[in-house]
């Protein structure tokens, strides 16, 4: 039963992560950068949360959709100003600018809302009978899932079926494919290709803030570097699964999960990291393109 | 007398330019003209130096991206300073341990540099960078938890909690999350500078060298230069043992200027610190890495009257400067700039 515990405790960290990577795995597949600021734009959801709800206690789903304004609303002047002047300079030059961004908000946290941890609201509780109740058990006791984890499963697998719906089946998914196949035959056939990039980044960072909260809500410390972390663990959940695959960061991210929460429950909690990074470091060799990554042949 | 080349001029004046700031420095410290912040920053400034130049190794010449290069500075502090202490009876000269810490802690990472080269130089691009960062977090995981002790009996190691059973008169030098306690401040701006100076002299030979070319040549086509026989996986290795070397003896120096030294220290945010030197410095440029390293490193401090905001003016700085030197329309400003003078140069030498 322990053993269902942890599993359900992975999945559930897992489908954090896993909405984090596919932020990156889009933005990735699309414009072809490594976006280091995607972590702080889940922590500037997790803070703008955080204040609808104590400071002008809104409900907990108008502070969830504010968020998710707010962090679709940086993500597109992010990429506007900061990414979009520089689409033709070599990756490097990107990929600083992107630490550059992430140094900014991480800092401008700082001077917003200051270093002193908060403590996030627990709002996935339930009154049943004068008492407060965080979860459902099942099996006489012996298995606990929380309301939080069942939330943050049924957002996953929510996000997952709209994105598969919007890629594969909306005109603008449709755009998006093209643009992140070929970009200069995707505007040869009329396609608006800044726009559609500037939408990859606001749906990215929309996630972010849904990816933000649920964070919080199950690990509630906020400070201003919350989401570097979980930023870097998404991303080499991205790579995992094959960065640029959308399936390939649902797989991954549930993956990484499921690793971390044994490795901290069998192995140890202090190493849990290393054994995550040491996972990832076996299966790009085996696999150098990500689980579900498309392998590219090389032509001479 | 022989016509110098191009590159050993510029390599002349790097090292030229080492110098005369050393002497500049010094002069001024023993003006007492200098400020004690700055004082303070002379050693890491002189490690991080030798990092951005070794990092410009992997990822300007080499042409590989490496996100986890604070790992190589953190095997070399780690392993440095525990010799250093360990022989602090049995040497008593302080630069001569300094100099066993900084060989000790340049001959672990750079078998470290080989032990994660031989999986790494394998993938490409950004899975490349990708396990990087991962043996980067996983170095620092296992410092985190790693307890070396030192007795009569030798070396005692544990790993997860202090199972070392020193015996009497045994000392425990790595206690875990700790770090390594009560280190012996050896550490000077001389050492540091020689560092430097030693650091440029390797990669500048390198670079000038049949391996050096072999490298350029895998970096600019790897098919190319597999199929004019160049043993590609044998000098990327060479590339990258040398690079983690000399960032363990850039560790070991940063490591030694300090009382305590915890492996966090050394995390994903200290190998991007080194890869924006090596970026804003210029790809392959190293005296742009070292020019960089030195002026990014005394920002912070510069900008200590804006107080709270100076790390967001730092953020905001280093977005425009990106910004700036990427813009097309300037670029293209600055080329023309550079053909027109370097153009008046060459009439003049036919004149």
């Amino acid at each position: 039963m322990t053993f269902l515990n942890f599993l359900i405790n992975g999945i559930s960290l897992g489908s954090i992560y896993a909405i984090i990577a596919l932020g990156y795995t889009m933005v990735y597949g699309i414009a072809k950068m490594l976006n280091f600021a995607h972590g702080d734009v889940i922590m500037v959801g997790a803070y703008i949360c955080f204040y609808a709800i104590t400071r002008f206690s809104l409900p907990p789903l108008v502070g969830v959709v504010l968020a998710m304004i707010v962090c679709t609303m940086l993500g597109i002047v992010v990429e506007r100003l900061a990414y979009k002047p520089l689409r033709s300079a070599p990756s490097l030059a990107v990929l600083i600018t992107a630490i550059g961004v992430s140094y900014f908000l991480q800092n401008a946290a700082l001077l917003l809302w200051s270093s002193n941890p908060k403590v996030f609201p627990s709002f996935f509780v339930l009154e049943s009978g004068g008492a407060a109740k965080t979860g459902v058990e099942l099996f006489g006791g012996q298995l606990k899932i929380s309301y939080v984890t069942i939330v943050t499963i049924a957002a996953c697998v929510v996000i997952m079926l709209a994105l598969t719906w919007f890629t594969g089946r909306t005109r603008l998914g449709k755009a998006m494919r093209a643009c992140s196949e070929d970009k200069g035959a995707a505007q040869l056939m009329g396609i608006n290709v800044n726009g559609t990039i500037s939408m990859t980044f606001a749906i990215g960072s929309g996630l972010a803030a849904i990816a933000g909260v649920l964070l919080c809500s199950a690990y509630p410390t906020l400070v201003p570097t919350t989401g570097s972390m979980p930023g870097i663990k998404a991303f080499t959940a991205a790579v995992f699964g094959g960065i640029g695959s959308i399936p390939g960061a649902l797989l991954g991210g549930l993956l990484l999960g499921v690793i971390e929460i044994f490795a901290k429950a069998y192995i140890s909690t202090q190493l849990s990291d290393a054994v995550v990074f040491a996972v990832l470091i076996v299966v790009l060799l085996v696999k150098p393109a990500g689980l579900l990554g498309k392998q590219i042949r090389e032509k001479v | 007398m022989k016509k110098r080349t191009k590159t050993s001029r510029r390599n002349a004046f790097t090292y030229a330019l080492v110098i005369l700031a050393f002497a500049i420095l010094q002069a001024m410290t023993a003006a007492g003209a200098i400020s004690s912040s700055l004082k303070g920053m002379l050693v890491p400034i002189c490690a991080y130096v030798v990092m951005a130049v070794s990092l410009n190794l992997t990822v300007g010449i080499l042409g590989e991206l490496s996100l986890g290069h604070a790992g190589f500075m953190s095997v070399g502090a780690f392993t440095g300073v525990t010799a250093a202490v360990a022989l602090q009876a049995s040497v008593p000269s302080a630069p001569l341990r300094l100099l066993i810490g900084m060989v000790v802690g340049a001959a672990f990472a750079a078998l470290a540099g080989f032990l994660i080269g031989i999986p790494v130089l394998r993938l490409k691009g950004d899975y490349l960078a990708i396990v990087t960062l991962a043996f980067g977090e996983i170095i620092k995981s296992i410092f985190n938890n790693l307890y070396v002790g030192v007795d009569s009996h030798g070396f005692h190691f544990s790993l997860l909690s202090d199972k070392t059973n020193l015996a009497e008169g045994g000392k425990l030098i790595i206690a875990g999350p700790m770090g390594i306690g009560g280190i012996q401040k050896i550490a000077t701006f001389t050492a540091g500078v020689l560092l430097v100076l030693v650091t440029l002299f390797v990669v500048f030979n390198l670079v000038n060298s049949r391996a050096g070319r072999a490298i350029m040549a895998i970096r600019d086509n790897r098919i190319a230069a597999e199929s004019v026989g160049i043993n590609v996986t044998k000098y990327k290795m060479m590339a990258f043992v040398v690079s983690a070397a000399l960032a363990g003896a850039a560790g070991t120096l940063f490591a030694m200027n300090y009382s305590t030294i915890v492996a966090n220290k050394f995390d994903f945010n200290t190998s991007i610190l080194v890869l924006v030197f090596v970026v804003l410095g210029g790809l392959g440029n190293m005296l742009g890495s070292i020019v960089a390293a030195a002026a990014l490193t005394i920002l912070p401090e510069a900008l200590r009257q804006f107080s709270d905001y100076r790390m967001l003016v730092y953020a905001i700085v280093l977005i425009l400067v990106m910004l700036t030197t990427n813009n097309p329309t300037l670029r293209s400003y600055l080329d023309r700039a550079k053909a027109a003078v370097t153009g008046k140069r060459h009439e003049k030498e036919a004149a």
